[in-house]
């Protein structure tokens, strides 16, 4: 059983989001975070100093160890933000400015 | 909202069970509520929902006490209707501003949405904390690797999004929230390779007195332990995990065991595989919101102090639920009833009557000695800075490492955690100490104290020096 059946989901069209250019599905209802899990990608930025990976943490928002660039926008708590169809979302390298 | 003009207003801050009672006693006695949350629906932790879009016609499965959440969720949409409540989601809060000579002497400063750029503001004659808490986790080598998510975030991201990181995980750490995590991933088709307790549950048999009074808190124990058993959920109490394995992702945890010290017991390390390591080490209260308002918190940051009636030592400022100290949900119940009571009373310029809330306060007074009794047992294993490694990344987002809170400690001289903060620059990143707090105490040997912080949330500089000039939420009082 997955988490979707355990609940007797029946979610909305499934849409098309893309991370880094790449087409990817995404649930109406889902953020950023649970999206990106569902397609099976746990990390999605690196860090500014070492260059490390780096996804979920907390999961509500409170550590930012999730940040990533949605729509050309940096720094955006991928936990919090729900995906909308046709949604661009890059990997964050850094503090997200300096590409 | 203009029809009732000379009613005062309650603005509460935290939508989970603690403020959603607290709405519901209040508003049932004639004041008006504002309910201020940053979730985009009602519930808070425990009560956390699948987004509406999901669609989920059985969201229980991943819940317990479901009627008590239906009994919350259906008085919340009743007092909606009846005007007597308002609920702002997707509001975060960061400031909660006292003018004493003000029409309305509270203004809670928000930010619109996940991207915090629109500001609001909720002007108040009494506010009412209940913003909860957030999960400790202490630092071992490899649990900034993605797959290390704290316990509750894996339950969040579980009872929310309806999503799981992995196929096999290991929930590790300390405390009674491992269970229903440990439970609700194997419900929801992970493999539980362990749940690792560092703690000896049994030390709870020795504390009987505090728990008998409580049953029921026993038996949902109880109920959780024949679950582990069901799913073959092999558990291992007194055991730790010291490293976390991987390159870029999590590919498997070393656990060993424990000695009656609390020390790791030599050649009792094994590896296991998994995809998903589940920690965490307790909670910690959010008390920023409280900080600022100058309300007395407990010094080692334990919670905001409240009396028996829930009042906070600054007039008109009330704090219920996880705010005032780790608990539970049926706690956080308890105390927010008696908040939005009490509040409701003085108000509406009557002293309260403590006979109306008088089956909550008993409820009150046994929970708060059962979660004493589990706080002395549920405690990180007492040498755990020992596994440390000076290459640890101790501070997430400032990436500081063991190693250089332990030269700011050894050669550098600093003799609290604000000096270590200065010379390493841990603390200072996004989540502002909120993360490596209790573990920069551990490691550089210092008191955890109470965090200044002036925002309880990020804000832009425009936001900021715009505060004040933004236009009345509510009623047209300037
Ligand atoms: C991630 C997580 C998952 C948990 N899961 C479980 C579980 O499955 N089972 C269990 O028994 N216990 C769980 N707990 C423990 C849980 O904290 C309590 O049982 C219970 O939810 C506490 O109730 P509360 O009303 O005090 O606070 P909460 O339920 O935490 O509610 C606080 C609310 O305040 C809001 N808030 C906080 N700060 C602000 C702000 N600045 N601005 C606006 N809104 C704000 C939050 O969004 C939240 O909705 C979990 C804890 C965490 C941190
Ligand atoms: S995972 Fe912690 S802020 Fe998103």
């Amino acid at each position: 059983m997955n988490p979707l059946e355990l609940a007797r989901a029946v979610p909305g069209p499934a849409f098309t989001i893309t991370l880094d250019g790449r087409d990817l599905e995404a649930l109406p209802g889902q953020t950023v975070a649970a999206a990106l899990w569902a397609a099976g990608v746990t990390s999605w930025r690196t860090t500014r100093g070492e260059g490390r990976p780096r996804g979920i943490f907390c999961g509500i928002g409170v550590c930012f160890d999730c940040l990533v660039t949605v729509n050309d926008r940096p720094n955006q708590r991928a936990c919090l933000v729900r995906v909308r169809p046709g949604d661009a979302i890059s990997t964050q390298e850094g503090t997200g400015h300096g590409r | 909202m203009g029809a009732e003009p000379g009613l005062p207003r309650l603005t509460i801050v935290g939508a989970g069970p603690a403020g959603l009672a607290a709405a519901l006693a209040a508003a049932g006695q004639g004041v008006r509520v504002t309910v201020v949350d940053s979730a985009e629906a009602p519930g808070g932790q425990f009560y956390r929902q699948p987004a509406a879009a999901l669609g989920a016609r059985r969201p229980q499965a991943l819940h317990h006490r479901w009627r008590t959440w239906q009994r919350l969720r259906d008085g919340l949409e009743r007092q909606v209707a009846a005007g007597h409540v308002t609920h702002l989601p997707d509001h975060h809060v960061w400031c909660v501003e006292r003018r004493p000579d003000a029409p309305r002497p509270f203004t809670v400063h928000a930010l619109l949405g996940p991207d915090q750029e629109t500001p609001v503001e909720v002007r108040a004659d009494a506010v009412l904390l209940a913003t909860g808490g957030y999960e400790k986790v202490l630092p071992f080598p490899g649990w900034t690797l993605p797959g290390v998510v704290t316990a509750g975030g894996a339950q969040a991201m579980l009872k929310g999004g309806l999503v799981v990181s992995g196929r096999t995980a290991v929930v590790a750490g300390t405390g009674p929230l491992l269970l229903p995590v440990a439970t609700g991933l194997a419900a929801a088709g992970v493999t539980v390779a362990a749940l690792v307790e560092s703690a000896d549950p049994k030390a709870l048999v020795r504390r009987t007195g505090a728990l008998v009074g409580r049953a029921d808190k026993l038996a949902e124990g109880a109920g959780y332990a024949v679950e582990l058993l069901r799913r073959r959920v092999r558990t291992l109490v007194r055991h730790t995990v010291v490293e976390a394995h991987g390159d870029d992702r999590l590919e498997a945890v070393t656990v060993v065991a424990l000695d009656a010290e609390g020390r790791v017991r030599p050649g009792t390390e094994r590896r296991i595989p998994c995809d998903t390591l589940a920690v965490g080490h307790g909670m910690l209260p959010h008390t920023d919101l409280a900080e600022t308002l100058g309300c007395r918190v407990e010094p080692t940051g334990a919670g905001v102090w409240a009396d028996d009636e829930q009042r906070t030592d600054v007039p008109g400022v009330w704090a219920a639920g996880e705010t005032t100290g780790i608990g539970g949900a049926a706690l956080s119940l308890a105390e927010g009833h008696i908040a939005g009571r009490s509040a409701a009373a003085r108000l509406l310029g009557r002293a309260p009557d403590p006979g109306e809330w008088a089956e909550a306060a008993k409820s009150r007074g046994k929970l708060r000695e059962f979660f004493g009794v589990l706080d002395a047992v549920y405690v990180p294993p007492t040498h755990w800075t020992e596994q440390v490694t000076d290459d640890t990344v101790v501070c997430r987002c400032e990436e500081v490492t063991a190693g250089a809170v332990r030269e700011a400690v050894g050669e550098l001289g600093a003799g609290d955690v604000r000096t270590v903060k200065l010379l390493t620059r841990a603390g200072m990143g996004w989540c502002q100490g909120r993360m490596c707090g209790p573990a920069v105490a551990g490691i550089a040997g210092c008191a955890e104290t109470v965090a200044r912080r002036p925002f309880a949330r990020p804000v832009p500089l425009g936001v900021l020096a715009r505060a004040g000039e933004t236009a009345e939420e509510g009623d047209g009082i300037p």
